[in-house]
């Protein structure tokens, strides 16, 4: 029978597959030229051993996924039907060894995979304390519709969309929500996400290392203002934060109930704003407004 | 009074919006046209007798891939408004939707493709395929499946119905999770026709589950014990085991979220000691489930294609069998892994990323059999067997993703990211849809009664396959930017735009497969006699329902075949086919229009409850009950065929099929190319118009 | 030889629907199972608000897990009857099954406007949405169960003990006794746990 002449041999389309793909690579790198890939620059202590476990699992998946691959495809190639060359044997099915190997082989990965991601986990737990030299800072956090509010009760001020932090110093976010949907609090370069809930108190510990500005945001759909909640968390200097601290204490605003009931309507796209002192009682409060949701107390990080 | 008659239904609910307008023309106008055709052509009454009211596998299955297919045109292109709107709205610029609108976009997209494209397709290919491959003559309850089908379709038309009635969808994601979706922060009707359209669909899937468990375990041919059964049928039973497993799950979830809207009930709320996260986790354990539910019967059709078109038997028939029975098992014990970030303790998140893992090895150990199964094989490469390579390259890629949103920590920087996005539509398309583009290839020619066009599909193939890659690579990418997920608007610093513009790109070449697939199957049609299939085995099958002439007669098998051995077609085949025909009586269930009734009163109640129409759920209520009562006691739903009877058919069966090969098809004595095609269309076109053939119409 | 064939393919047909059926019971046990581990979860979201104990009525409840458990045995004794084609005991065993389902069902009426009159709806607090829903559910059970039952009753009546009118009592009463099983567990999660 005559080759239709439409037809590509399988050497051209192999070759056309494999030029594709260098182009499409070639032009994705040239896109991401001097943009910023947050989950490989991490400037956290959590995000750099996130990343770090996300390199050695690509790596581990790779090794045994690649050629896997290649030997699929290469199988598929050697005992195609124009190949006269290659064995045919219809009717021979795996021997015992073989069976062994196809279940050995995944069972091995996944069991290598498992003894690093085991101990991983419960180092990197969001409420895992960090440990380091300098004294902890607690920053609790309140996610409203659709803005973050950041409370320092030790500083006794408090910001809009907006946080700074000391770097090298473990900071633990305590994490809630007021009159508002799950919303995920996240600083991709900082360290991975947490859920904000009413009622609930969930606990996310990082630690900055480098000073700058990083962009965070929820990352749990929350409603029509969804996209615009975003905010800065600034890392600097132990120092400059002290100062900013105490520039912060001569703002003109002051978060006391009736600014926090302002907040708690429904607005999107809040510029930032930072408050020169806080009522104490606000976040006692909304955990007293929620309580007896769960059997009378609110829960702190749920089991 | 206006309460009672339309309860909350007003005009300011009427579509005013300019999407739910060009939704609402766009519904009217092809409905007018179906209507007008329909009616010109005189084919209602055919309509309704031969296939609506039909209790017949295939015709369902055909039906069910008809519906599946114009949704998934429908979800194609919100996914392309969705993209455009990504690539439009940075900076300063806010695209042309708002907050809202893109938000139902992307939550109609998920139902609509999870629902009724990927199920419907799945149910489609078990509807016509398993009672062929188990040498059956229909289904254990034909009833059930019909009913089904009407409710599958009545959840179709709930989940378009805002289109036409106003309101809104749901803009909640595509699981409206729990508190967003409750009254206090959904506070239209948007939820409720998320629910009902779930809903009614949902317990049609699950019905269908009870009846296809039922068909398998009960009525293979003799001989045809569950070690000879073939590798898509039991895919097929362990998609169908999960389904009767967790679906009763999310119909009492959904019962519980109407509670919550419709009489302020406190499961999910966040105030009087509801509970969001309750709602995560049972929506969940169904969820997760429901993705194995759509790929079983995937790997299913590729167990067998690769085991046809290598031309040798599957390597380790166990170790197949074993790979599905695995990933079932296992399914429910994963759940969890798709919140690590809602604050479980370190040992909980383990647990459940250690059995990611383990889920992981079934699932693995059907890739490594497959290569087994080519080893020393005679692989051809037709459509089928394309669909087969370019879904193990998608597949690989996806899986490892997935393994490492497996391991907690990395899920908490990737969770809700578009990387998420890129993984579960790596899964999806390259593993469901890919599935059932292999299926819908492979067994085209039973279903029609010729092949499809070879070059045309491998065209369709490619866009598909480029277009992925082109669409989902820079989603990948974008997570690792930090991109979340449904994003309506974006800041310009972020750089996340050139990426967006080329998944739009990349998703306008998918949009160019599926028209291409379309041209395909036309193409095919106007070469339909050079592509017959007159044997009935045009890829030198294995199991039995390639014995079965192509197209088959309505009871399938004239004699029902005694099954020996695993292959059991091509063990009929070296044993010699039986020259001499005998026939007996076959038993037939009759046609019932009962579950297009109770599916229609289904919708009307599924409405009422929307709207708080209250008359109108009394009245779905009162149908639904009338009608099963009229069903269950109605002792005349079969019908025998005698033995002359059925001789006269396949007579007369095979002298239409001679008469339908004569003639002459158009194009050359090739597959026809693009070229070509567009050539017939243009010469047909200008035919039309040069003769005023529209005139005769 | 015909009949023969007839007779293989009705039974068949039976042992498909008896296998169908339990396969539907599972589901059906699947929807409760939520139920149930929703009111695990919800049951002490009370909001200071009256509790399990301060409502439930022991004797209440244990009268009406007699009543459905001598109605399922009633049941049981209907279908020996059934089976015997013997018409006459069929009405009686079932229509003793019917009126003990129905006195079940007013009592767990009279409990539930009890606690409607006194100010405690499915919308109260997070407690009694899962109670109303649980109990509830199998209340709606139970209704469906008698409009069955009253049905095939009356088609009996009409058609006599026809092989497919047995075959629907058999299902019936096995619905029955999965009521029952179900009840039980309610019994024993709802009732009986609040005076633990």
């Amino acid at each position: 029978m005559a080759k239709p002449k439409h037809k590509l041999g399988m050497g051209k389309t192999v070759g056309l597959i494999l030029a594709g793909l260098v182009c499409f690579v070639l032009v994705n790198a040239a896109l991401l030229h001097g943009t910023n890939l947050a989950l490989f620059s991490p400037q956290g202590y959590i995000a750099g051993e996130e990343h770090r476990l996300m390199l050695y699992t690509v790596f581990i998946l790779l090794d045994i996924g690649i050629p896997t691959l290649i030997l699929f495809y290469f199988v598929a190639w050697k005992y195609r039907e124009t190949n006269k060359k290659a064995e045919h044997t219809p009717n021979e099915s795996s021997g015992k060894s073989l069976v062994f190997l196809t279940w050995a082989i995944p069972f091995a990965i996944m069991g290598l995979l498992a003894a690093v991601m085991w101990p991983a986990t419960h180092r990197l737990a969001p409420r895992q304390a960090l440990i380091s030299d300098v004294k902890p800072m607690t920053i609790e956090v309140i996610a409203m519709r659709w803005k973050w509010l950041f409370i320092y009760p030790e500083q006794n001020i408090a910001a809009v969309n907006f946080v700074q932090i000391p770097t090298d110093t473990p900071v633990q976010f305590v994490l809630t929500a007021d009159e508002t949907p799950m919303s995920s609090f996240w600083i991709p370069k900082l360290g991975g996400q947490l859920y904000a809930m009413t009622g609930h108190q969930n606990l996310l510990n990082l630690m900055a290392t480098s000073p700058g500005d990083y962009p965070g945001r929820t990352a749990e759909i929350n409603g029509s203002g969804f996209a615009g909640m975003t905010f800065t968390a600034r890392a600097s200097t132990t120092d400059d934060f002290n100062s900013w601290v105490q520039d912060t204490r001569l703002a003109s605003d002051v978060l006391d109930s009736s600014t926090y009931n302002k907040l708690l309507k429904p607005s999107e796209n809040m510029p930032s704003t930072v408050y020169a002192r806080t009522d104490p009682n606000l976040y006692n409060n909304l955990l007293v407004k929620y309580s007896g949701t769960h059997g009378g107390h609110a829960e702190t990080a749920t089991e | 009074m206006k309460e009672f008659l339309i309860g909350r239904l007003n005009l300011e609910a009427l579509p005013h919006e300019w999407f739910t307008i060009g939704g609402t023309a766009a519904f009217f106008a092809m409905a007018l046209l179906a209507v007008t055709v329909i009616t010109r052509m005189k084919r209602w009454k055919w309509l309704w007798n031969e296939w609506f009211t039909s209790v017949d596998p295939k015709k369902i299955g055909i039906m069910y891939f008809l519906v599946s297919g114009f949704m998934l045109l429908r979800g194609g292109l919100d996914a392309l408004m969705m993209w455009l709107q990504q690539s439009l709205s940075s900076g300063s610029s806010h695209g042309y939707l708002s907050a809202n609108h893109y938000q139902q976009i992307f939550t109609a997209h998920g139902n609509i493709m999870v629902f009724f494209v990927a199920m419907g397709f799945v149910f489609g290919l078990i509807n016509y395929i398993v009672p062929l491959q188990i040498g059956a003559r229909d289904l254990a309850s034909p009833f059930l499946n019909t009913l089904g089908f009407w409710l599958f379709v009545a959840g179709v038309i709930m989940i378009n119905t805002f289109f036409v009635f106003g309101g809104q969808y749901a803009a909640t994601g595509w699981l409206a999770v729990a508190p967003l979706s409750g009254t206090q922060f959904s506070p239209g009707v948007g939820v409720d026709y998320w629910i009902w359209s779930l809903q009614i669909s949902g317990i049609g899937t699950t019905l269908g589950a009870i009846n296809f468990i039922m068909t398998i375990l009960k009525m293979r041919a003799p001989g045809m014990s569950l070690r000879k059964m073939p590798l898509f049928t039991w895919g097929s039973l362990c998609s169908m085991v999960m389904a009767v497993t967790v679906f009763p799950l999310l119909t009492m979830t959904l019962f519980l979220m109407f509670f919550d809207r419709y009489f302020g009930a406190h499961f999910f709320t966040t105030t009087l000691g509801g509970n969001a996260m309750m709602y995560t986790n049972l929506i969940w354990m169904w969820g997760h489930p429901e993705v194995y539910i759509l790929m079983l019967p995937s790997f299913g059709v590729f167990s067998e294609i690769v085991s046809t078109f290598s031309r040798k038997a599957t390597a380790s028939y166990w170790t197949n069998v074993g790979g599905m029975t695995g990933v079932s098992a296992f399914a429910l014990s994963v759940w969890l892994h798709h919140f690590f970030t809602m604050g479980s303790s370190a040992d909980v998140n383990a647990f459940f990323g250690l059995m990611t893992m383990i889920i992981a090895i079934p699932t693995s150990v059907l890739f490594f059999n497959w290569i087994a199964t080519m080893y020393k094989g005679k692989i051809k490469f037709d459509t089928p067997m394309l669909w087969f390579l370019g879904f193990v390259a998608l597949f690989a890629v996806g899986g490892m993703a997935g393994v490492m949103m497996a391991v907690p920590p990395i899920d908490f920087q990737l969770h809700n990211s578009l990387f998420l996005v890129a993984h579960f539509h790596t899964m999806v398309v390259g593993g469901v849809l890919f599935g059932i583009f292999a299926g819908l290839s492979y067994w085209f020619p039973k279903i029609a009664g010729f092949r499809l066009n070879e070059r045309i599909g491998k065209y369709a193939f490619w866009c598909w396959t480029v277009g992925f890659i082109m669409a989902f690579t820079p989603l990948y990418i974008l997570g690792f930017m930090g991109a979340t997920r449904r994003l309506d608007h974006y800041d310009a610093s972020t750089g996340f735009r050139p990426f967006f513009i080329m998944a739009l790109l990349g998703g306008i070449v998918i949009m160019a497969g599926v028209l291409l697939q379309i041209v395909q199957i036309i193409a095919s049609v106007m070469q339909r006699r050079r592509l017959a299939d007159p044997t009935g085995d045009p890829w030198g099958g294995r199991t039995l329902e390639w014995a079965v002439p192509s197209t088959p007669p309505s009871y399938n098998f004239t004699i029902i075949p005694e099954v020996t051995s695993r292959d059991a077609f091509l063990e009929m085949k070296k044993q010699g086919l039986p020259t001499k025909k005998v026939f007996e009586d076959i038993h037939m269930p009759r046609n019932t229009s009962s579950g297009i009734y109770i599916s229609g009163f289904a919708y009307l109640l599924g409405f009422g409850f929307v709207w708080h129409i209250v008359w109108l759920i009394i009245l779905g209520v009162l149908g639904i009950l009338t009608c099963l009562i009229k069903r269950t006691f109605n002792e005349d739903t079969e019908f025998t065929i005698t033995a002359a009877e059925v001789e006269d058919m396949e007579e007369k069966r095979i002298k239409k099929a001679h008469a339908s090969r004569a003639g002459k098809d158009l194009g050359t004595d090739e597959d026809m190319g693009l070229k070509e095609f567009i050539i017939i269309v243009i010469k047909w076109a200008l035919d039309i118009v040069k003769n005023k053939r529209w005139k005769k119409w | 030889m015909v009949e023969h064939s007839e007779l293989i393919h009705e039974e068949a047909a039976t042992e498909r629907a008896m296998f169908g059926f339990w396969v539907y019971l599972m589901t059906d046990l699947l929807m409760f199972a939520v139920l149930f581990a929703v009111y695990a979860v919800l049951h002490d979201n009370t909001l200071n608000g009256p509790t399990g104990k301060d409502l439930f009525s022991l004797p209440l409840a244990l009268s009406e897990t007699l009543i459905l458990l001598t109605s399922s045995f009633t049941s049981g004794i209907g279908i020996v009857a059934a089976r015997e084609g013997n018409k006459k005991q069929v009405f009686t065993w079932f229509g003793l099954t019917f009126l003990l389902g129905l006195a079940f069902l007013g009592l767990e009426l009279k409990e539930f406007t009890e606690f409607i009159h006194a100010g405690h709806t499915i919308s109260s607090n997070a407690f009694f949405s899962s109670f109303f829903a649980l109990v509830g559910t199998h209340g709606l059970h139970i209704i469906s169960g008698l409009l069955w039952m009253g049905i095939t009753l009356y088609y009996v009546s009409k058609r006599g003990l026809t092989k497919s009118m047995v075959r629907k009592l058999t299902l019936l009463s096995l619905f029955w006794h999965f009521l029952d099983i179900v009840w039980i567990f309610i019994f024993t999660i709802v009732y009986l746990r609040a005076f633990v």
